[in-house]
């Protein structure tokens, strides 16, 4: 985006300029339905193939509160929600001063005259332009004296200024307000128009947005709690039990309304540790099930984590991190749950734990955590976050029909079974479901007693190692499958940034930065966390220094929880970390920034 | 996107040695009923004299009688002497963790209509750590049938105070006499809504059978309290309720009304020993038959439409 004189306010027709991407902040309260007005944009973007991301933060009180929204849209790849604010939207004053900082110098800031009072001494740093958001919204609808409306109202006007799709927002809003009271559609159109005809006094430029050149496939918006659940869907999952709690509710609401449609069913049970058990009987059943939390419900869940873990049985987890310990802080992203995620629990508990990286990635990766779990016979935790879960993303449709899968389960009657045979041909076995016959008359019991090869309880040693062996084997037989991750950049360099999870499209773009710099800098994203892949001391092997990002405490001794893991697995004093716990996403001059300062 | 490469069709089941030959395409109704013989697994590990025995000997009987196939039957338990029932039954089971055991039942209750569960517990996995679960479960009415071997304390941790221990019980936890007011499940169980709630004793083998066959039958949560006794750490807890040893067995009379709650209440109120009998019994919706109309209901509108299509209907809304 051009750089705007904000002192140059002229008169006539603004000029209008092409651009490859834009970040939009808008700032209110979220009763307000700004939440709105990112969503039809996200929404805009996919159906026009342009990239998209969002981040938005959510009050954590119930009445609503400040909220914002940012977009970001992009003809190219778009891999965060961005530093900077090109446009800050914001109704009141307390938007205005919490946001305008978020606004890059020179940037445009429209402010609903009728709440916000502009800083004199800000001036001539931001390009102001004031619109009387509320009274031409009252106005618009016909002077009911109400200006709920007043999002579609700035949508308008947020059109205009970008030269937006105009019959794409008029079908979206449709869509959007269809269906219910005609006169809703009529009032949400009416806005929309009143803020688009709106000749907004002292722009001085206007902007098009650079045609995307993209694939031709269809694009879906989505928020990362959603293709979450959906992709658990696709997977086959018929059955999963939670508790509500911030922010992984969505997911089990979703499942809850959705699943039924499918044959299935979604318990909302009375703690996590039943949701947990619940989900494990259900595996146990024969198809493996679901169950999800954040924060202290994921507590809850350990020790029957670790009974699955020891039965070998299947099961999903799906944490959707929150800043912690305790109720720590509900609304706000943090990854400090990978320890718990892959140690969680008494005794020796070997589990599969991934990270999903983006909207995208979470469909996919509750395929993947699915099928893992089935393969293996073991718990499977996806570590997801609130960032992730809440920011909407544009992806290309998945090709549904090749990928939904039909897990249902095999009865087939079998000679004979072991549920826990130490001869397996790949060291790995599987349950086989109640109902199923057995001709010998042995029957299995799933167990979390130490047991032998029929699930009978043992207090031998030698077998306590040897199951302890096999629970572990199997993942490192897994660790020899899993894809060794690429680096993004040079292979070789000053500086490796490590990340995992929701932290990959930051990095991805602090490399960019980095490069545009002259600086060495490359990046390299770990999904599988537990175990991880093999091979990673030979990217390393590139790099001066390693330096882990991660948004979590850099605890006693100086680390974060990945960096911790990682240094105890190579022994590689060139693994340095780089934390935060500001409940906030990555900026990527952040991490470019702290990184190269610790790495002079 | 770049996903490990794992195969979409069912995995083949391993651990299943190929050494015996496959089963026999048997008709179920040409299949005799099971003995003793072929339902009994490994040798209990209870001490001699356990009241627990005759509720597991009772359990093959009501196998045998009720012509259940060994692969259809399915126990689950938590923690607990009482609790290690499902390795003494040659059949599907799971052993589970400590207080949970309902949990995990209602995942294969409600995800596996056509198996019915059995859950056997203790007192402590019953209404202490589990006691969360056992009203929830009785609230939803899961349908499965949940057999407490209630001795009034710990056993397997070796004589610690239990929620149903009487005032006065010297335990190493309360070497003074426990002082609290214990639970009353037959109240307990009434009060959270099972709907079917009965009391037995494991010396009366007849009366406890019967009980045991009437709540497989029940359709939703049906209880059964059973005083077992501990010989190790209770011995003696139950002498007033059994006739040979001096007690009295009174039962529920013929004409109390199952139906009505109130007068259900007023039986657990008896004195010590107590009744013994069908308290309570009424027939609501269980859980399982609601999820069950949910997905009727939902798949109304999908008649004949594959799964993806239906998801893709989902995804072109998203669009
Ligand atoms: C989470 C947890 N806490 C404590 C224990 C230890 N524990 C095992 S069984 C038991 C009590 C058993 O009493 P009860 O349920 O009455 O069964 P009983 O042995 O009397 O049949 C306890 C406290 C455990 N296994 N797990
Ligand atoms: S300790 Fe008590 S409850 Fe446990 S097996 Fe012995 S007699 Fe039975
Ligand atoms: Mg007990």
């Amino acid at each position: 985006m051009s750089d705007i004189t904000a002192t140059a306010a002229q008169q006539g027709s603004p000029k209008t300029s092409t651009i490859a991407e834009s970040v939009i902040r808008i700032a209110g309260n979220s009763q307000d339905g700004i939440q709105a007005i990112g969503g039809f944009l996200a929404r805009l973007a996919g159906r026009s193939e342009q990239d998209v991301m969002t981040f938005m933060t959510i009050p954590s009180t119930i009445s609503g509160g400040p909220s914002i929204f940012q977009v970001r849209i992009g003809s190219g790849e778009v891999l965060s929600a961005g530093d900077e604010a090109d446009v800050l939207l914001c109704f009141y004053d307390h938007s205005y001063a919490n946001h305008i900082s978020s606004l890059k110098r020179g940037g445009i800031v429209l402010y609903d005259s009728d709440h916000v009072k502009p800083n004199d001494e800000l001036l001539g740093t931001y390009h102001h332009i004031g619109v009387a958001i509320s009274s031409l919204t009252v106005e618009a609808i016909g002077g009911t004296g109400r200006d709920k409306g007043k999002n579609i109202y700035a949508l308008g006007l947020i059109a205009r200024m970008f030269d937006l799709n105009v019959p794409k927002l008029t079908k979206l809003i449709e869509e959007r307000f269809g269906g219910k009271d005609p006169s809703i559609v009529k009032n949400a159109l009416d806005c929309f128009n009143g803020g688009y005809g709106h000749q907004i006094q002292g722009l001085i430029e206007s902007f098009k947005f650079e045609h995307a050149v993209h694939s031709g496939a269809a694009q879906v918006v989505m928020s990362g709690n959603e293709a979450l659940a959906f992709g658990i869907i696709a997977a086959g999952v018929r059955f999963g039990a939670g508790y509500p709690i911030t922010p992984w509710s969505e997911v089990m609401e979703l499942l809850r309304r959705e699943l039924p449609k499918y044959g299935g069913t979604f318990m909302q049970t009375e703690d996590e540790i039943a949701a947990v058990s619940m989900a494990i009987g259900a595996s146990y059943g024969g198809r493996v099930a679901v169950t999800g939390s954040s924060g202290p419900g994921i507590s809850l869940k350990t020790e029957a984590i670790g009974w699955a873990v020891m039965a070998e049985m299947p099961l999903v987890i799906i944490d959707v991190q929150r800043g912690g310990p305790s109720t720590g802080m509900p609304t706000n992203q943090e990854q400090s749950d990978l320890n718990i995620a892959c140690f969680g629990g008494h005794g020796d508990s070997p589990r599969v734990v991934l990270a999903p990286s983006s909207v995208e990635d979470c469909f996919y990766t509750a395929i993947e955590a699915v099928n893992i779990a089935r393969k293996f016979s073991t718990p499977v935790f996806i570590l997801s976050d609130q960032a992730i879960a809440t920011r909407i993303e544009a992806f290309p449709c998945p090709d549904l029909q090749n990928i939904c899968q039909d897990i249902s389960p095999d009865f087939t009657p079998v000679a004979d079974h072991k549920p826990y045979d130490l001869t397996a041909a790949d060291g790995i076995t599987r349950h086989i479901a109640p109902g199923t016959r057995v001709a010998s008359g042995k029957y299995p019991v799933a167990t979390g007693l130490e047991h032998d090869e029929l699930g009978h309880p043992t207090g031998s040693g030698k077998l306590h190692m040897q199951m302890n062996a096999k629970r572990r084997n199997k993942l490192r037989k897994l660790a020899s499958e899993i894809p060794v991750p690429k680096i993004y950049g040079a292979t070789e360099g000053h500086v490796l940034l490590v990340g995992w999870g929701s932290s990959k499209g930051p990095i991805e773009e602090a490399v960019k930065l980095g490069r545009s710099q002259g600086e060495a800098v490359s990046g390299l994203h770990i999904k599988y966390i537990n175990p991880l892949p093999e091979n990673l001391e030979n990217l390393f092997s590139g790099f001066t220094h390693v330096v882990v990002c991660e948004i979590n405490d850099e605890g006693l001794y100086g680390h974060g929880q990945l960096a911790s893991i990682l240094r105890a697995r190579y022994c590689d004093p060139r693994i340095k970390s780089v934390t935060k716990t500001d409940g906030l996403p990555w900026k990527v001059k952040e991490i470019l920034n702290r990184a190269l300062a610790l790495t002079k | 996107m770049s996903t490990i490469a794992i195969p979409n069709e069912t995995l083949t089941r391993t651990g299943i040695a190929a050494t015996l030959p496959a089963p026999a395409p048997l008709a179920d109704a040409d299949r005799k009923p099971l003995t003793k013989k072929e339902t009994a697994a490994d040798h209990p590990t209870w001490c001699p004299g356990c009241g627990d025995f005759s509720v597991l000997a009772l359990y093959y009987k009501l196998i045998e009688k009720r012509k259940m196939l060994h692969e259809n039957i399915c126990t689950v338990a938590g923690i607990g002497c009482s609790s290690r029932f499902p390795y003494f039954v040659q059949a599907h089971g799971a052993h589970f963790i400590h207080g949970r055991a309902l949990a995990f039942a209602s995942g294969v209750s409600l995800s596996r209509p056509d198996l019915h569960v059995f859950v056997f517990g203790g007192d402590g996995d019953a209404f202490s750590i589990g006691g969360n679960h056992f009203t929830h479960t009785a609230r939803k009415n899961i349908k499965m049938t949940y057999v407490v071997m209630d001795n009034f304390v710990y056993g397997l941790t070796k004589k610690q105070t239990s929620p149903t221990s009487p005032i006065g019980f010297k335990s190493k936890t309360d070497v003074g006499g426990s002082t609290d007011r214990p639970v009353n499940p037959m109240k307990q169980a009434i009060c959270a809504g099972a709907t079917f709630v009965g009391r037995s004793t494991a010396t009366n083998v007849n009366h406890l059978l019967g009980l045991m066959d009437a709540a497989m039958s029940h359709d939703g949560f049906s209880f059964i309290e059973v005083l077992s006794e501990c010989v190790e750490f209770f011995p003696g807890a139950f002498d007033a309720a059994i006739p040979r040893k001096g007690g009295t067995f009174p039962e529920i009379p013929a004409e109390h009304d199952v139906t009505d709650e109130y007068a259900a209440y007023k039986l657990c109120d008896e004195p010590w020993p107590g009744m013994f009998g069908t308290f309570f019994k009424v027939n609501r919706p269980t859980k399982n038959a609601n999820e069950a109309k949910l997905i009727t209901d939902a798949r109304a509108k999908f008649a004949g439409v594959p799964d993806w299509q239906i998801l893709q209907k989902n995804f072109d809304r998203m669009k």
